[in-house]
């Protein structure tokens, strides 16, 4: 599977000038509001006709403003949940499931009803109308919906930024199912760190209508230069890690990867398990020497790849931990107290307490032809 | 006693004029029904040169006398007029002091009413649901039987119904253009009209006046009754 966009359109003053291409798995459209996340995938979905582009999935042209090829969206095939999950209301829930599925030619039909609804666990609203489901509940349902469709490419445009957090924690875990179950894949357009770390395989950072940068979220979130450009985001780079030891008296957990060992609070998944683990820059303590008699649990020993441009009082700093980044905000004080300089080893002191279940996320094993171009702007 | 019972003893003449009324009416509404979605769809969707006269054109007979209405179609559709004729000509087919004239004039009067209650119906549709539609691979003519149909559904029934009522009481542009031609043209109106301008005509003015009330009432329950059952439905209760 493979998604290629170039495309540029204006919306009165806003100009978007969008170009990368993704291979697979769940791909996350990051950037602040107004950025033109959501106009890229109505691009995509073809709910826009661009100005000048083309947008190419799986080899099929969908738009070729050059070629004057524009397929309508009932014709793409292209699933698209909304932030509002757009319920038909004169339908009940099993009619509104088997709409888009009667429009789907039968051979093309891969999902399986009852599969569907046992995923998102809706068997008991089916014959329900939609005007008495919680919110949580008919994002699900809208979720389905469009799954029955058996869509070539999913567009995701913030499914969870009208939830609350009970209803976000609900529906994640099904978003995550379906990245890793089903094998279509996804375009997720959100503005939530959390989210895309525990979600994205890959990431397109979009600021003022342009793409910043691709790549991987480890990548994406471990460098320096994008804390800026990406905006008013509370910076924090992501560690692939691996469950490797549970302390069952203390109620902890052990995680493992070339960075170094990190405790955090007992999370129950058995050993060996994959984690992303997102540490946030203002969690991070950094220490010349290793330090005595702290209360902190976690060290991780590394040595100082970049430190940000030196203005204002607070300075963003890159730890490369064998490989792994870490980054850490310091003030600019600290900084030229300790003569912190590239090249300089440090010991990274994490709280325990600051990793809670919002920084972790579970994630399957990357898939080998999963990878992102980068493209220069 | 005697009055009471006589009351009800239609005569021949009435009976037809009541039925020629229900014919003229539900032939207004249901022949101008399918151009009212069209016209209110056009009118709240459309984007074009030209829809501010459309509009102005559709709700013109709303603000005229019935009689220039009325006489308005009979300079167009009469015998000696340029629609008339060429009907005539061509089809066999006139308007002009038959019943379905009455019928023409009629659904003239009342179509304004007809796509103004279905126009705000069209305009009420969250077009967001049909974009949903769209990219569940409904075409265009799909989203429209299967999302705004269903939706604007409340809207045509209580545009038919109004129709309906005031097509029942259309006077002015119907005795203009089609005359007053008991079994022909006479409708409940102009036949009341009648009773009321010959002498001892009172029992039979009342007797209409009450079948009219009677039938008007009734369709506008009706038109409660299913507006509540489809709007249920369509809010998804």
């Amino acid at each position: 599977m493979n998604l290629e966009v170039d495309v540029c359109h204006r919306l009165g003053t806003f100009t978007l000038e969008a170009r990368f291409t993704t291979n697979g798995g769940l791909t996350a459209l990051f950037g602040h509001s107004g950025s033109g996340k959501t106009s890229v995938v109505n691009i995509i979905g073809g709910l826009l006709r661009p100005d000048r582009g083309r947008v190419v999935v799986n080899g099929r042209v969908l738009v070729d403003t050059a070629l004057g090829v524009f397929i309508p969206m009932h014709s793409r095939r292209i699933g698209y949940i909304f932030q509002e999950p757009r319920l038909f209301p004169h339908l009940t829930v099993r009619q509104n499931l088997l709409y888009g599925r009667w429009f789907t030619p039968a051979s093309e039909r891969r999902e399986h009803f009852a599969h569907i609804v046992d995923l998102l666990g809706i068997d008991s609203l089916l014959e329900r109308g939609t005007a008495m489901l919680s919110g949580g509940e008919k994002q699900r349902v809208a979720i389905g919906r469009t799954l029955l469709a058996s869509p070539h490419l999913l567009l995701m445009d913030e499914p969870l930024a009208a939830l609350d957090e009970a209803r976000k924690a609900e529906i994640l875990p099904y978003i995550e199912r379906l990245r890793d179950e089903s094998r279509v894949p996804i375009v997720y357009v959100s503005h939530s760190v959390n989210e895309v770390t525990r979600l994205a395989s890959s990431m397109v950072l979009l600021s003022d209508g342009r793409v910043v940068a691709t790549g991987t979220v480890q990548e994406i979130m471990g460098r320096l230069d994008l804390v800026s450009t990406g905006a008013s985001y509370d910076p924090g780079a992501v560690l692939e890690m691996r469950v490797s030891a549970h302390d069952d008296t203390y109620e902890l957990t052990t995680l493992r990867s070339v960075a170094g060992e990190l405790r955090v609070p007992r999370i129950d998944l058995g050993i060996g398990t994959p984690l992303r683990v997102r540490i946030r820059a203002r969690d991070v303590i950094l220490a010349l020497k290793p330090p005595e008699a702290l209360s902190a649990l976690n060290l991780l020993s590394g040595k100082i790849a970049e430190i940000s441009p030196l203005n204002g009082p607070i300075v963003d700093t890159r730890i490369d931990l064998n490989g792994e980044m870490l980054l850490a905000r310091v003030t600019r004080f600290t900084l030229d107290r300790l003569g912190l300089v590239p090249g300089q080893v440090v010991y990274a002191i994490i709280k325990t307490v600051a990793i809670d279940h919002r920084s972790l996320a579970h994630v399957r094993p990357m898939p080998s032809d999963m990878n992102v171009d980068e493209i220069d702007l | 006693m005697n009055n009471w019972s006589s009351l009800f003893q239609f005569t021949p003449d009435e009976l037809v004029a009541i039925r020629l009324s229900l014919k003229v009416s539900i032939w207004a509404v249901g022949t101008s029904l399918p151009l009212g979605v069209f016209i209110a769809l056009v009118l709240a969707r459309g984007r074009f040169w030209g829809r501010e006269f459309l509009h102005v054109c559709v709700h013109l007979p709303l603000i005229l006398p019935p009689v220039v209405t009325g006489y308005v179609l009979l300079l167009l559709f009469g015998r000696n007029g340029p629609i008339g004729r060429l009907l005539w000509e061509t089809t066999g087919f006139v308007f002009a002091f038959r019943w379905t004239g009455a019928a023409l004039a009629s659904a003239v009067v009342a179509f304004p009413l007809m796509v103004r209650a279905i126009r705000l119906s069209i305009e009420a549709v969250d077009r967001r649901l049909e974009d949903a539609a769209g990219t569940l691979g409904a075409s265009p003519s799909w989203v429209f039987a299967t999302v705004t149909l269903p939706l604007i559904l409340p809207g045509i029934i209580a545009g038919a119904i109004i129709a309906f009522a005031r097509s029942l009481g259309e006077f002015g542009a119907t005795i203009t253009f089609v005359s007053n031609i008991p079994g022909e043209t006479q409708t409940l109106p102009t036949a009341i009209y009648t009773f009321t301008q010959v002498p001892g005509g009172d029992a039979g003015a009342l007797r209409l006046t009450l079948v009219s009330v009677a039938i008007s009432a009734a369709a506008l329950f009706l038109s409660e009754f299913m507006a509540r059952r489809v709007a249920r439905r369509v809010t998804g209760l």
